[in-house]
């Protein structure tokens, strides 16, 4: 049996000397220290690479830590394989950067990063550097981690909204806004069969299987903060274009909408963390979605609207009545920490 | 989601669409233009989500009316409000009325300057300020139509059970058929129809309307809020326009009676008693608001505070009496987008989730040709 001292976070895990040495081998060694991590160096040597890199960092602090479908763990892995992705990047080290509140159980902390090791093989990423600190107790709330991540450029993505045109299409890879609806589920306590379930999980492959059509690709995005609304408002925002969305093609999951109707959010605001949203030419959009419904995070892929050349810089909606109505950019941060 | 999914059926809403259209063709016939105002804010917000104006034939115009009760709470109640509260004593509020202006300020810029002003969520909320803070006075902001005045006064019998002496209600409680007369009998605004509220019409019954339907009256469809209850209003008001009729349909019978909450009638009885209310925009009503009864003036904020409400002093760039009266659109207001946006307001208009200037501004935000202008604040 372990001692109080075991069984909880000290300040002293963070401090550098032996209890800091004790949390990396009880904590990081078996997990991690594998490959450039081997030895735990100050640093990771790392091969050059040919097309160049893909280098994007994000930080954590979702409350609460665990959720229906997923935890900050393989959050703070799938945030930022997800942006080197939709940058046109092969996803190959992360770095790993962890503020822990003194006192939060270690088993919690095994439990998060059990599930960091889990999603960093998943995403085909080594966890290659890192670092602890340890915070007093009520200066942070439990754990915040810090990734990094470097990917290899894609040579064939040329990605960017001044490459969008009139008639490309508005692809997403499965439902909207489960992510949001989950914590903010989790949050509230409220408890129901069927509720929402994060969409945390990488994209990778998405981008991936997308790949021999990548001269067609016009742009990549995961939704997260702000949700489907805010890509692709900033996509169009000084286009000379619009883009406009079919409501009734919108993908949602019964959770996520019980959730949304009943705490009056849009889940055009609400976060993904395991979708891609794609603007590509109309000739490979099929293609593309064909693809992407052949492996298993791409099986709610479907077209969901088109860019016009009417009402530049708007995105509309299409409503299941017939109308239309603007989809507007939420009004500041519409669910803290949801990430 | 199925029991939702069959108010937003898009085969059902094409079906009404082309009745709606038929409907249009025949006041073509008649050389007729109609106007319907939906009076709820929660009706104005359904309108503009699901894109309802652009089924509308030409002939047939929905204008957003005073449903919202943060928008036509008067400047000069804030005002008295912000007094209190610069008095030290503690303002309870439902969390929209904090960013409404007053005369010169708001109820967030006095709080920022160390006022305290509380935001609750129910009139418990503010019962449990008083009980906390025995030393402070606490006054409840009650305002609100039909719906909201049981909740609101319920705090009164709550603090007379438990003799709590330091907690009082600032009532600016308004009536919605009062302002349906008034607004129907403006000759500038020239109504043929209104699309009546969905939950006021559950405290009154539908019955309510009748006076304002029949020979010399306007068709009156109280409504849901989903939006196949708004359009299905708004195709019934169309036919009966086109067929010369002004009769009273309840479409929202699955929660709406004929006789409405008699329990909520009770309660509003026995405590409250009419009064002549300001509106903000369009003027005192009389007979259009409700105030303590004497026998429960001890809880009467305006009787323990000797208060006397003053009318305030809108923004001179806000056009939001306009707008409540239904005489421009949100974006006919020359502030609109310019000088008033929802992250800072002139009006109340902006300001509340309900408000026409908000659902324009969420929904819609520019019409083509539409003007507007730069506006100091």
């Amino acid at each position: 049996m372990r001692t109080k001292t075991e069984t909880n976070i000290q300040l002293g895990h963070g401090g550098g000397g032996l209890l800091t040495r004790e949390f990396l081998d009880r904590h990081v060694v078996p997990r991690f220290a594998t490959g450039p991590l081997e030895g735990l160096p100050d640093g990771a040597t790392l091969p050059a690479l040919e097309n160049g890199i893909i280098f994007s960092t994000d930080s954590f602090v979702v409350h609460p830590m665990f959720f229906p479908g997923g935890n900050i763990g393989d959050l703070a892995v799938h945030g930022t394989v997800n942006d080197v992705a939709v940058s046109g990047g092969i996803p190959r080290w992360l770095s790993l950067g962890m503020i822990l509140e003194e006192g939060i159980e270690q088993d919690v902390v095994g439990r998060v990063l059990d599930s960091v090791a889990e999603a960093a093989a998943d995403c085909g990423v080594q966890v290659v550097t890192g670092d602890t600190k340890v915070v007093p107790r009520g200066l942070c709330d439990g754990m915040y981690l810090n990734t990094a991540g470097i990917g290899e450029r894609m040579p064939e993505f040329d990605l960017g909204a001044a490459r969008l045109q009139t008639g490309d299409v508005i692809l997403a890879s499965g439902t909207l806004g489960d992510h949001g609806m989950a914590v903010m589920a989790a949050r509230e306590g409220i408890e129901m069969a069927g509720g929402p379930v994060s969409d945390t999980g990488p994209v990778h492959r998405l981008v991936q299987a997308a790949r021999p059509f990548a001269t067609e690709v016009r742009f990549m995005r995961d939704p997260t903060r702000g949700g489907v609304a805010a890509v692709l408002n900033e996509l169009v925002e000084d286009a000379p274009l619009g883009i406009i969305l079919q409501e009734d093609d919108l993908p949602w999951s019964t959770g996520a909408r019980a959730i949304a109707e009943t705490l009056g959010f849009d889940l055009l605001h609400s976060a993904c963390e395991g979708r891609m949203l794609m603007a590509c030419a109309p000739d490979v959009a099929g293609l593309i979605l064909d693809a992407w419904r052949a492996i298993p995070e791409g099986n709610g892929a479907t077209a969901v609207g088109a860019v016009t050349n009417d009402d530049a810089g708007r995105v509309l909606l299409e409503t299941c009545m017939g109308g239309r109505r603007l989809v507007d950019v939420p009004q500041g941060e519409l669910l803290p920490r949801i990430c | 989601m199925k029991y939702l999914d069959g108010f937003r059926n898009g085969k059902a809403a094409k079906a009404l669409t082309a009745r709606l259209k038929a409907a249009g063709e025949r006041l073509d016939a008649q050389g007729k233009t109609v106007q319907f105002m939906e009076v709820c804010g929660s009706h104005t917000m359904a309108i503009a989500r699901y894109g309802i104006r652009d089924l509308l034939p030409d002939c047939v115009k929905l204008i957003s009316g005073p449903g919202c009760p943060v928008c036509v709470t008067d400047t000069g109640y804030i005002d008295a409000a912000i007094d209190l509260g610069k008095q030290g004593h503690i303002l309870a509020t439902f969390g929209d009325l904090v960013r409404v202006p007053g005369s010169d300020e708001t109820l967030a810029q006095i709080r920022a300057e160390g006022a305290r002003v509380e935001v609750v969520y129910s009139p418990e909320g503010a019962v449990a300020l008083a009980q906390d803070n025995p030393e402070k006075q606490i006054v409840f902001l009650a305002i609100g139509f039909e719906t909201t005045m049981v909740p609101g006064i319920s705090l009164v019998k709550i603090a007379a059970e438990k003799g709590l002496d330091n907690l009082t209600v600032l009532c600016a409680f308004k009536l919605v058929p009062p302002a349906l007369a008034a607004l129907g009998s403006d000759p500038e605004i020239n109504l043929d129809g209104f699309i009546c509220p969905a939950h006021v019409s559950a405290i009154i019954g539908a019955d309510a309307y009748k006076p304002f339907v029949g020979p010399r009256g306007v068709p009156c469809v109280v409504a849901g809020f989903e939006p196949l209850d708004v359009l299905y209003a708004a195709v019934e008001l169309a036919e009966q326009a086109a067929d010369g009729r002004a009769e009273l349909v309840n479409q929202y019978n699955r929660v709406v009676k004929p006789g409405g909450n008699k329990v909520a009638q009770a309660v509003v009885a026995e405590l409250l008693e009419l009064c002549d209310e300001p509106w903000r925009g369009i003027g005192v009503i009389p007979e259009s608001g409700m105030q303590l009864r004497e026998a429960y003036a001890a809880f009467d904020a305006v009787k323990r505070f000797g208060l006397k409400l003053e009318p305030g002093r809108p923004h001179p760039g806000c056009q939001c009496g306009e707008v409540l009266k239904g005489k421009i659109t949100p974006q006919q207001c020359p502030a609109f987008d310019k000088g008033c946006t929802p992250t800072h307001p002139l009006g109340p208009c902006m300001v509340s989730s309900e408000g026409s200037c908000a659902a324009y501004y969420k929904y819609v935000r520019r019409e083509a040709g539409a003007e507007t202008m730069e506006v100091s604040k």
